[in-house]
Parts: structure tokens; sequence; C-alpha cells
């Protein structure tokens, strides 16, 4: 018992290490791409990992209206993306509280980050944090829809709404990749990932333009280490959405699944999650290089579309079993 | 025992309401706020003993109310809501001695608050008729009375209008349909009723539920009979404003439950697919005025109407499911709602507590006129801070085991395959992801523009913590909000057995041994506690990380502390209160989202110089969001009344022959109709 | 709605397995105090009453051909985000007090870099009434990048020297 225990935990700390780690690769992946495609030779993939060892070395700054909750929010950040990261099954299908990996618990902690980053936007009393937070949380309110519907959508073809039952029903019956319920809740996934972590066409992370700035207006005012826990935060977000897509439309190479949990099967099972991130990282990327940035009133569009498709997902799924 | 336990409390209450009364002003508010609160105690252990043993506390009087009588009979299913409204009410009635005092004193509001406590307690205990109406009448008037003792501002008088309009109209329809149904009985007793119920028609039974959905729905702020509670929940004195969106909205629920599924046995699809239709469109209605409202009170008031309408959602769920036949997926579902229901009135009661808090410390409650109090009312602050992250589904706290399981009793009832009941509990799912997302943003608003940043005024730059006891009432509910959280299954299997005993009769050994196991073990799945252990470890532990961190580099580097510096306005001037965001800017793109939902006003009044036409003199903007509803669907409805009652007044002219005529007009008609 | 073409596709497609046509730099001088960045350099760019020439040729050393990010070093918009301050333009007065407080808002360590001619207070504009004398008025240059305007290579040369790559 206390043997899978701590097998379980290992796997926890092994997804957080991971994520902490690949997360600003993923990040660091996507502006190689970007760079390669208009031409230039662009920063290393590792850069974000410089750019973090560099933060951690500077001086705190706090805006001298800030109440607690601007160094509070990058801790609560961190800590509810972390704890996603740790249950959510991402190289195993056996993390430690794995059945607490319930597909609305992960939605809902996310939207604890999102709302304590929101907070520290106002915090500093700024306009531009105000205006950040505004925009991120009217994104947010619009996403959740298209999200929860979508994941409600496999979760009634999976029969349930743990994570890791939702894999192994996937892997149980693989022709339900190719089910056309499957496809339009993944199109309708992609489009809230996109309006989740803020990438064109629904937010500019490199602007420098704050008229046009989303998620980086929330956080003007952070310096040193806790812009790096910040970033790390929303690198970690990223990271922990894209394997949730590929896990969850295309889970083999996990670990766990039918009982193979050991050393080298963890160690193959990152080797393949990195592999579908990266790749995943990489359309996303293209498809970045290819559209600009939409209004901020037209991305009500993009994401009640998603709505749509999500709400389509799940009515083919029920008349289609 | 339970019975003189809870009679007891009753008992306190009343006395409360004498205390109030009578006694003289130093001592009036904390009298009649201890004798409140004892009675509200005495209540919860009494509801908790019913919820324990299900033996329900009966007691029977032919006195008090002439010609029928008094039934008091509180079983689970009431002992849920008597045990909800008595934290509430302790809650309350604590805050309320110090809202009352020094200043602020009231004898009204002294004697009628625990009024209405006792009669808020005493409607779900209600087994007759006569005493069910008697009750629901006494809660009516007191809270209608309580919105009065503001009568010196215009906005509660017209509060108070709308509110005794609508409250007595729900009340008429209540009682014509408990009156079919008693007359068919033969007798006023619930008990009786419940007996006779299944042999009328069901053209009866239809009319007798959609009378009794229209008063119980128009209680709970149900769109479309929603209008009374975004004006009277705001100009309600603080407490009763906690009691009526955390004790008084839960009774139209039971109302519908009791009646819909306990007296008429369950009825057909339709009955509840209608509830949950008026949940879904309740739900998005109230989060989108309360994602757009920029009055903290009234933001927490179309909050309420949207956690109602997620509540109807699964009461409707439950019931289409019960109807269709699956009674463990109705039970669950209906478990999930009632501790939706639970859950709303800690966070919404400490929500409410802490916007009067603030409204009596900085003097308004325009969030666009308050800002900074965090470091002003802190305690205050970190209460609201707790009921706002519940109400926004944050996990570790109530709202998010409650919206949770909520979720999962909707999921669940995909397995009964039916168009209808797909159709709708899809609709219940992206209502419940919807409005999670609105009231985050709501929330969002509310807690960081009124709290956080510069104070927008002086009033609110002024502003100071609030009196000892109003904070303690404000912190009492914000309690329940991380317990509910941490520990649901605390409450859980109680919740199972009381809907247990009015979903039935059923196979009721499977469903009472099971549901509460249910839903506390589908609770149990995602070991809340373990979550809230883990968040709380990672945090502790990414702080202590980083203050290990920053003491080796002060230690390596001279000087390299914190530093308190400007907030970064691009090098100009200092950023000052006015430039920050309000929260009429914060709402303003996702009013211009939901634009056709809110048709907000705009009124632009431009003043010309004498000399001139080309220079203006002044300009004066008005912009205003009112109830879509009320202006499209109630106004012509008072206007086409208030024409007809201009063309009757001439049958009025006051000519006594004209009079007389009428009587004698009407004497023959009647001699003509009797041969 | 957002259009996307198929053509648009394979030219980025094709661009991706392209070579890239950034220019190979020589290694730079070191900086003394340079090993604090350690790769890394985020510049908050402050134009304190230019002419846009230098500012044309920054764009140049990020774009294509210099590639200034290839060696770690980025701008962006706000100073807490940043490692220093790249100044173009003579500093005239108006713009005194905002530089000032611009370089106070970067978190230390920090940089000053002065670019450009006008900046360093060699330029022809820099006697007039209105200028408060280049970037010394305000504070002293970590680096300098000499030109009117410097040629972009230049420009990514100094960036490389603070990253140390």
């Amino acid at each position: 018992m206390s043997a899978t225990v701590a097998a379980q935990a290992a796997v926890s700390a092994l997804q957080l290490v991971a994520a902490c780690i690949g997360g600003p690769l993923l990040y660091g992946l996507m502006a190689k791409v970007r760079a390669r495609a208009e031409g230039r030779a662009g920063a290393p993939v590792r850069q974000p990992l410089l750019d973090l060892r560099k933060l951690m070395g500077k001086e705190r700054v706090h805006a001298e209206h800030s109440s607690v909750v601007l160094p509070l929010a990058p801790l609560v950040l961190t800590a509810s993306v972390a704890a996603a990261v740790m249950i959510a099954p991402l190289i195993s299908t056996r993390p430690a509280f794995g059945r607490t990996a319930d597909v609305f618990v992960v939605v809902f902690l996310l939207l604890l980050g999102s709302v304590a980053v929101a907070l520290a936007g106002l915090d500093a009393g700024t306009a531009f944090g105000g205006m950040g937070a505004s925009r991120a949380m009217t994104i947010g309110a619009l996403a959740e829809p298209a999200l929860l519907v979508a994941v409600l959508a496999l979760s009634l073809q999976a029969g349930t709404s743990n994570l890791p039952g939702i894999v192994a029903a996937t892997l149980a019956r693989p022709e339900l990749v190719a089910s056309p319920g499957r496809m339009l809740a993944l199109a309708a996934l992609v489009v809230v990932v996109v309006a989740e972590t803020g990438r064109i066409p629904v937010d500019n992370p490199v602007t420098h333009l704050e008229l046009t700035m989303i998620h980086e207006a929330m956080v003007l005012e952070y310096a040193g280490p806790e812009l790096a826990l910040v970033t790390l935060g929303g690198q970690m977000r990223l990271g922990l959405l894209l394997s949730l897509v590929a896990n969850l439309f295309f889970p083999w190479g996990i670990a766990g699944a039918g009982g193979a949990a050991g050393g080298p099967h963890l160690l193959l099972g990152l080797l393949v999650l990195a592999a579908k991130t990266a790749a995943i990282a990489a359309v996303i990327a293209v498809l970045e290089v290819s559209m600009a940035k939409l209004r901020l009133f037209r991305v009500p569009e993009i994401l009640s579309a998603a709505f749509v498709l999500a709400v389509l997902a799940v009515v083919t799924g029920l008349a289609v079993p | 025992m339970s019975a003189v336990l809870f009679l007891a409390g009753l008992g306190l209450g009343a006395a409360g309401a004498v205390a109030g009364l009578v006694l003289p002003g130093q001592v009036r508010a904390v009298a009649a706020a201890v004798l409140t609160s004892s009675g509200c105690g005495l209540a919860f252990a009494a509801a908790t003993r019913v919820l324990i043993s299900g033996n329900p506390a009966t007691a029977r009087s032919a006195a008090i109310l002439p010609l029928t009588g008094v039934v008091i009979s509180l079983d689970r299913f009431g002992a849920v809501f008597a045990a909800t409204t008595a934290v509430v009410g302790v809650a309350a009635s604590c805050y309320s001695a110090g809202y009352l005092a020094r200043g602020h004193r009231s004898r009204a509001t002294s004697a009628l608050l625990p009024l209405f406590v006792t009669s808020l307690l005493l409607v779900p205990a209600a087994a007759s008729v006569a005493t069910f109406m008697a009750a629901w009448e006494l809660m009516a008037l007191s809270s209608l009375l309580l919105l009065l003792t503001g009568h010196r501002r215009a906005e509660a008088r017209a509060a108070a209008q709308w509110y005794a309009a609508m409250t007595h109209a729900g009340a008429a329809a209540i009682l014509l349909a408990l009156v079919i149904l008693s007359a068919h009985a033969g007798g006023q007793s619930f008990a009786a009723i419940r007996a006779h119920a299944g042999a009328l028609p069901l053209t009866v039974r239809s009319v007798v539920f959609v009378l009794a959905l229209a008063g119980f729905a128009s209680k709970a702020g149900a769109v479309p009979l929603h209008v009374w509670l975004p004006r009277a929940h705001p100009e309600a004195p603080g407490p009763v404003s906690a009691l009526m969106s955390g004790a008084m909205v839960n009774l139209g629920i039971y109302g519908i439950v009791r009646v819909g599924a306990g007296l008429l046995g369950g009825g057909v699809l339709w009955w509840w697919l209608t509830v949950a239709g008026l949940g879904v469109v309740s739900a998005l209605f109230g989060g989108i005025h309360a994602a757009a409202s920029a009055d903290l009170k009234r933001l927490l008031a179309y909050s309420t109407v949207d956690n109602m309408g997620l509540v109807l959602t699964g009461v409707g769920a439950s019931g289409a499911l019960k109807v269709s036949g699956h009674i463990t997926l109705a039970a669950l579902a209906m478990t999930a709602a009632l501790f939706q229901l639970v859950s709303h009135a800690a966070f919404k009661g400490c929500l409410f507590l802490g916007a009067a808090s603030v409204q009596r410390a900085a003097g308004t409650r325009d969030l666009d006129c308050l800002g900074g109090l965090v470091r002003r009312l802190p305690v205050t602050a970190v209460a609201f801070g707790i009921g706002a992250a519940a109400i926004c589904a944050l996990p570790p706290f109530s709202g998010f085991a409650s919206e949770w399981l909520l979720l999962q009793g909707l999921l669940r009832g995909f397995a009964a395959h039916g168009a209808a009941i797909g159709a709708v509990l899809l609709a219940g799912v992206a209502a419940l992801a919807m409005t999670g997302g609105l009231t985050a943003a709501a929330f969002v608003k509310a807690a960081g523009i009124g709290f956080l940043g510069q104070p927008r005024t002086p009033d609110a730059a002024a502003a100071v913590e609030v009196g000892p006891a109003m904070v303690a009432g404000t912190a009492l509910l914000a309690v329940p909000c991380v317990v509910l959280g941490a520990a649901p299954g605390v409450v859980l299997p109680a919740l199972g057995k009381a809907v247990a005993g009015v979903l039935g009769p059923a196979p009721a050994g499977a469903l009472r041994a099971g549901i509460g196991a249910e839903a506390a073990s589908a609770t149990d799945v995602i070991q809340p506690l373990l979550l809230a252990a883990l968040l709380l470890a990672l945090l502790i532990g990414i702080w202590a990380a980083l203050r290990v961190w920053a003491r080796a580099r002060v230690r390596a580097q001279a000087g390299a502390g914190l530093r308190l510096a400007e907030a970064w306005g691009c090098g100009g001037e200092p950023q000052t209160a006015r430039m920050e965001y309000t929260a009429t800017s914060f709402a303003e793109p996702l009013q211009r989202v939901f634009d056709d939902v809110l048709r907000p006003s705009h009124d632009l009044e431009v003043s010309h110089l004498a000399e001139s036409r080309y220079f203006e003199d002044a300009i004066t903007y008005h912009s205003r969001v009112d109830d879509a509803i009320e202006r499209g669907g109630y106004r012509p409805v008072i206007g086409l009344v208030r024409r007809w009652g201009q063309v009757a007044r001439h049958a009025q002219n006051g000519s006594l022959h004209r009079y007389l005529g009428y009587g004698l007009a009407a004497l023959v008609v009647v001699l003509v109709v009797l041969a | 709605m957002v259009t996307f073409s198929i053509v648009q596709l394979l030219s980025v497609l094709r661009s991706l397995a392209a070579r890239p046509v950034t220019e190979r730099l020589p290694r730079p001088p070191r900086l003394p105090g340079v090993a604090r960045f350690r790769g890394s350099v985020q510049l908050r760019h402050v134009d304190a009453g230019s002419c846009n020439g230098c500012e044309l040729e920054i764009a140049s050393a990020f774009g294509p051909v210099y590639d200034a990010e290839r060696f770690g070093a980025r701008l962006t918009a706000s100073p807490r985000h940043a490692d220093g301050v790249l100044v173009t333009g003579v500093v005239t007065r108006n713009m005194a007090v905002p530089l000032a407080k611009t370089i106070d808002a970067v978190p230390r360590p920090r940089v000053v870099v002065a670019c450009g001619d006008c900046a360093l207070g060699a330029s022809v504009f820099g006697a007039g009434y209105g200028c408060a004398g280049g970037v010394r008025a305000v504070a002293e240059p970590d680096a300098e990048i000499p030109g009117c305007p410097p040629d972009p290579a230049a420009i990514t040369q100094a960036l490389r020297a603070l990253t140390g790559r």
C-alpha cells in the first residue's frame, strides 16, 4: 500500500518537475517556430529558462498603494497550477490523488489562478491593471461554457469525468478517437486553449502596446521573483493544457495503462508526452504566425463558435453512442 | 424532544421581538439579538435532531389560529431549511447587535427582525395550509415593514411597493393552489392532502402546480417573476438583506419541492422541464446582470437570482429524472441542488453582511466610489474575500464542492436517455458554465474594485473597520464557506436522507441507505480535504522557498530587499485614484457583448452658452442598466392597468343618484337570477 | 471571422524549412559587470526626444537580418519587467523627469544603454535650449552605442555584450 502511495507521489513529483521545465521549453519552442517562420534565427529554445533564472536574481518591487494581494497572487497562481499538474494524468495514469483528478476540478483550479492574477492587476491601482483584469475576466467568462461543454462531451463518451478514467476509456476503445463528437470537441478545446493561454488570435503575448494587451497588462507591476512565478505559472498552464489535449485525444504512450507503471514506462511516457506537446505547440505557433490578432470585440464571436461546436459534440455523442 | 426545542426556539424569537419593541434604546438591540440567536440555536439543535433521527418534530394547537388551529411538523426536508435559516439567523442577529447600535437605533427594526427570523423558521415546519399561509404572510409582512424602515428614501419606497405587490400576488397564487388541494382532500393538513392528491385529475394537479410554481418561483427570484428582488434586497437594512437572500429565497425552492414532489407526488415531465427551463433562464439573466452591475448590493441580489436559477435547474432535472423512473439519479440531482442552496446561504449571507459593513463604513454601496478598503476594513475584507471565492466556485471553498456536485448530478442524469431530459441537462451544464465565468467576473469586480487599489472618494479613504459584533457576524458565515468546502461529507448524508424523505415512497431502503452515501461518496471521490491540503502545502512551500531565496540574496547583496515604489504610470504624473478602472468600465466589455439582454440606456444632455450655440456650457451623461424584463414586461402591464383604472373612474363620478341606480340594478339582477 | 488560406500556410512552411537570413556576427568585447545577466537581458526602450532614426535601426536590429533576440536580448513594455533602459534621442527637458522615473522603476541590477550620438550628448542638436544634455544629465550610461544612426550590427553587438552570449 505504501509502496503504491510512494510510487504515485513519485509520479506527481516527476510531473511537477517536468511541467516546471517543460512549460518554459514549450514557450521557447513556440517562439523559435515563430522566429524561423519569420526568417530569423530566433532565441534558443531554452531562453525562457534563462529569463526565469535572471528574474529570480532581481530586486522585488511593490507598488505603493498595493496590499497583500499583490505578493500573494503569484503564489496562488503557481500553487493552483502546480496542484493541477500534480493530480492530472500527464506522464502516467496513476499520479497521487488520482481520484481527485476530475476534469472539472482541473478547470476550477485554473480558474483560481486566473482570478488571483486579475485581482493582482486591480490591486496595483493602475489603469492598465484594471483594463487587463476586465478583459481577461470577460474572455474567461466567455471561454468557460465552451470549455465545460466540450469537457462534458468527453465525459459523456467515457462515462466518467475522472481524467484517468477518460484516458483509460479512450485507450480501451481506440475507434472513439475518430468519432465526429470527439473531433468537434477537439476543435472547441483548441480554440479554448488558445483563448485561455493568451495566444494569437486572442491575445498577443509579445505586444508592447498596452491598449492591445490582455494578460500582459495585469502583470505590468510585477518585478523580480514574483514576475518569475507569474511567468512560470502561465507557462506551466500552457504545458498542462497542451498535455491534457494530447492525453485526452491521443493517449497512446502514457504510462500506467494496463498496469505498466515502472521506471522505463515513466521515461517513455515522459518522452512521448514531450513529443506530443511539442507537436501541438508547433502547430499552434504556425497558426499564430499565419493570422492576425482579433479585435477584442471579435473574440466573443470565435468563443461562441467554439461553444456551438462543443454543443454539437455533445449532441453528436448522445445521438451516436 | 425536538418539538420542545423547536417551539422553545420559536418562543425565544417571539420574545426577541417583544424585547426589541419595549426595551429602552441602549439594550434593545443587544437583548433582541441575544434572544433571537438563542432561539436560532435551539431551532438548529431541533433541526439537527430531526435530521439524525428521522422522527419529525410535531406539535399541534387548536388555539392560536381560530377555526383551523396550528399544525407544526418539522420533517427531514423542512429541517434542512430550518437549520440553514438558523445559522444565517444567528449571524444576522449578531450583526444587528452592532448594526443597530449608537446613532442607528431603530425600534422598528429591532422588533421586526426577530419576528422575521421566527417566521422564516416557522415556514418549513408548517404542516397545514392555514399554518403555512399564516407563516408565509407573517414572513412577507415583516420583511415588507423592515424594508419600509428606510421610507425616507424614494428607492426604498418604490422597492417596498414592488415587493408588496409581487409577494402578495405570489401568496394569492399559492393560497389558491393550496385551497384547491385541501378542498379535494377534505382537510387542510399536508398529510391529508398528500393522501388524496393522487385521486385528482391531471389537469387539476397541473393547474395547482403552475399556481404554486408561480408563487414560489417569484419568491425564489426566478425570471421573469424576479423583478422585486434587485429592488428589495439592496434597499433592505444589512442583516435583513442577508436573511432575505440567505434564508427567504430558499423557501421558494422549499415550496416548489414540497408541493410538486411532496404533496402532488411527482407529476408529469413538462412540470419539471418548465422548472428547469426557468432555472436556466434565471441563471443566465442573473449572471449577466450581476456582471454588469456597479452597485454592490444590486450585484449581490442578481447573483442570488443566478444561484437560485442553478438550484431550480437541479430541482427540475431531479423531478424530470424521477418522473422518467430513475430515482437514484433524481435523488443525486436533488441532493446536489440542496447542497448548492445551503452553500449559497452561507456565502451569500456572508457577502451581504460584508456589503452592509462596507456601506456603513464608506457611506455608499456604489462600487465606483469605493476602493482601498482592504487596508481600512481588513477583517471584513477577508470575510468578503472568502465569500467571493466561495461564490466563484474556487477550490477549496464550499461553492466549488456544491457546483461540482451539481455538475455530477447533471452529468449522471444523461444516463436517463431521453431527448427532452438530455436537452435540459445540456442547457443546465451550459448555464452553469456561463454563470461560473460571469460570476467570477462579477466578483473580481466587486472585490477588486471595492476593496483593492486606491480609494476613489474621500469617504472611502476615511472608512474604518466596523464594530466587533458586525465583524463577528460576517466572519461567522465565512466559516461554513470553508468547512463545507473542505468537508462536505459533514452535511451530505443528512441532505441525502432529507431528499429521500420527500422524493419517496420508493424502494425506500435502497434509497435512504444509498443516496446519502452516494452523494457523499461522489464528493469523496474528489477528496476535497486532500485537495485543500495540497493547495495549502504548495502555497506554503513556494512562499517558504521564496523567503529563503530572498534572505540569501539580502545577505549576498546589501540593500536587495523589498522596495516600495510608485506604480508604473508611463513616467508621467503619479497614478491617482481618478486614473483607476471603475466598476462601470470593468463591466463594459461584458456589457457590450450582452447588450441585447441588458439594453443599457444612455442620456446625454448638452446645454449651450447663451451667446452661441456652438459652445457648450455643461454636458451631463447618464448611463443606466435597468432590468429589461421590468421595463419591457411589467411597465406596459402597469400602464395598461392604469389606463383601465382611468376608464373605470368614469363609473365612479360621485353622483349619489348613479350609485343608487347601481344598487337597484344589482338587486334586479339578483332577483332575476334567483328566480 | 479569421481568414486562412492554403497559400499562406504553404509560405509559412517554406520559411520554416528554409535557412534563416540572419547574418553571423563576430564576438564583441566583454563589458565589466556583464556576468550578472547571464544570457537574458530585457530592455525598455525610451524615446527621449529622438528623430526616430535610431528607432528604425533598433527595429532592424531585432529584425530577421541582425536578430538580437538570438543572443537573449528583448524589448519589453514595462520597465518593471526590464533589466535596463535603452535610451535614444537628446534628452529634452520635458523627458528628463519621465526618463528618470523609468530608470528608477527598473528593478536592480539595472543598466542604462545610450543609443546614438544624440543620447551620448555628441549630436548637433544637443546644445539647444530645450535639451537637458544627453543621458548623462539623468544617469550614467553603462553601455554606449555611437553613430547617427548607429548600425544595426553595432546595436546587436552592444546587446550581445550585455547578455554575455
